[in-house]
């Protein structure tokens, strides 16, 4: 079985995502250093927070090129709500501030209505956009936990799936071998363990 | 579209799982692992589980319990009792919680609220509030330290304090139908709403439920049940059956 590594960012729920992947069958590892990144054969990337607070502990931790590295050599990497956000090239929550550039986007606040509160919290069903393997067995119009205030303004042609607050939002990206869901599906019961238990056995697309 | 999220309350005391009756008369109720199990597979919206024992304060029995029970939970929980530091709130979120709750230290150290919405998010920081109309007549009255401590800022003046201090989310708790499921407080629910502009989690008095739509339709946009889900043949999945064809929009899995 291949190498499942959890980048621990110092600010997430790793307790959560372990025990999912656990459920799974899944032996995953939490790594917080570049050569035991270099180790992993496919790599998670969760985070909660702020996205200036936490780029700042992934570039203190020195995983910035670990985790692009990993990226360019088409390691299967799965960014997960503010880990997703990583993902884009900036990031505009705390201070404007560099991501990790692997998608094309930037990461605003979502905008807020009187009647639409923010955060956005709860569960939201999602808008197909195009098939994807991480969509496998998932029907259309279920709901995922989400979490959260910022949302990336994507690049149209990497947006897998949407979901509606007051506007569409990106809710799945994906480009290559990267990537990112704005949802917890490890907080997500049947169909979360179904979308993590898929990009556990997604080797990229060739 | 956002769904309506319906939540199980777990009260912690000890190794054991409690309901209590207007803050009092504490019942035993289970095992908090087995019970998050049952809930998350019953199809519960999320969890709140706070750590309601005075003798051990300080989040580290709680954090244990957090890493056992997110071994066989996956649904959202938020978890609180005795919170002090950023610190702690860390602690907790690393075993599990997805959101940190705080109650008697948002009266007093908003600068704790603005630390963990600061490091974490504001979607990681609930404030619950405790309120009682009954222990002093004609008057809302706020408490802190599990009902024992009665403040002097109003419902409207503490919410708009802990919201500018980075709260996501309001819990409202009525002290006096705690544990009675004789209904929400449904008066209290519509004063909460004009002047909360967070998410609000209405608590205590859940017993059927109808009370749960009243809730809904009042503009809670959760609803925290304990009793409900402890003293009768009930669970998240039968509450979901019920409310089916009302209008309420709710989560599709």
């Amino acid at each position: 079985m291949s190498r499942i590594g959890i980048v621990d960012t110092g600010i997430c729920n790793l307790g959560s995502l372990v025990g999912a992947l656990e459920s799974l069958g899944f032996d995953p590892e939490p790594v917080r250093d570049p050569a035991a990144i270099e180790e992993c054969d496919r790599l998670l990337l969760p985070g909660v927070g702020a996205f200036a607070h936490g780029m700042s502990g992934i570039e203190e931790a020195g995983l910035v090129e670990a985790i692009r590295r990993g990226a360019t050599a088409g390691k299967p990497l799965l960014g997960i709500c503010l880990g997703m956000q990583f993902l884009f090239e900036r990031g505009e929550e705390g201070a404007v501030r560099d991501g990790l550039g692997l998608l094309p986007g930037r990461v605003r606040r979502m905008r807020e209505a009187a009647a639409l509160p923010l955060p956005h919290v709860g569960w939201n069903d999602l808008l197909h956009v195009r098939p994807h393997p991480l969509l496998e067995g998932i029907k259309p119009g279920v709901d995922f936990y989400f979490t959260h205030s910022f949302c990336a303004d994507a690049d149209p042609g990497v947006i897998v799936a949407e979901a509606a607050y007051g506007e569409r939002f990106a809710a799945i990206v994906a480009s290559h071998n990267v990537v990112g869901v704005q949802f917890h599906p490890e907080k997500s019961q049947r169909n979360g363990l179904r979308l993590l238990e898929n990009f556990c056995y997604w080797d990229g697309p060739c | 579209m956002l769904k309506r999220r319906i939540i199980p309350v777990e009260l912690l005391a000890g190794d054991r799982l409690v309901k209590t009756l207007r803050f009092g008369a504490w019942r035993d109720v289970g095992d908090p692992v087995k019970s998050s199990q049952v809930y998350s597979d019953q199809d519960a919206d999320e969890l709140v589980i706070l750590d309601i024992d005075r003798g051990a304060r300080g989040p580290a029995r709680l954090e244990a319990w957090l890493a056992e029970i997110a071994k066989t939970c996956f649904v959202p929980i938020a978890a609180g009792g005795g919170i002090e530091t950023v610190e702690d709130a860390r602690r907790l979120l690393a075993a599990g919680a997805d959101k940190v709750v705080v109650n008697s230290r948002a009266y007093r150290d908003h600068e704790l609220l603005r630390g963990i919405a600061g490091t974490f998010g504001e979607q990681a920081l609930v404030v619950s509030i405790d309120v009682s109309r009954e222990r002093d007549p004609g008057t809302l009255a706020l408490f802190s330290e599990c009902g024992r401590r009665r403040e002097v800022v109003d419902l409207a003046g503490h919410v708009a304090a802990v919201t500018r201090a980075g709260a996501g989310e309001i819990l409202l708790n009525s002290i006096d139908r705690d544990g009675t499921m004789q209904g929400y407080d449904l008066e209290l629910l519509e004063h909460a709403r004009k002047v909360c502009k967070r998410p609000l989690i209405v608590c205590g008095g859940a017993g059927h439920y109808l009370h749960l739509e009243e809730a809904f339709a009042r503009g809670a946009d959760a609803v925290a049940c304990g009793s409900l889900f402890n003293f009768g043949d009930n669970n998240p999945l039968r509450v979901k059956s019920f409310l089916k064809g009302r209008d309420i929009a709710l989560k599709r899995t």
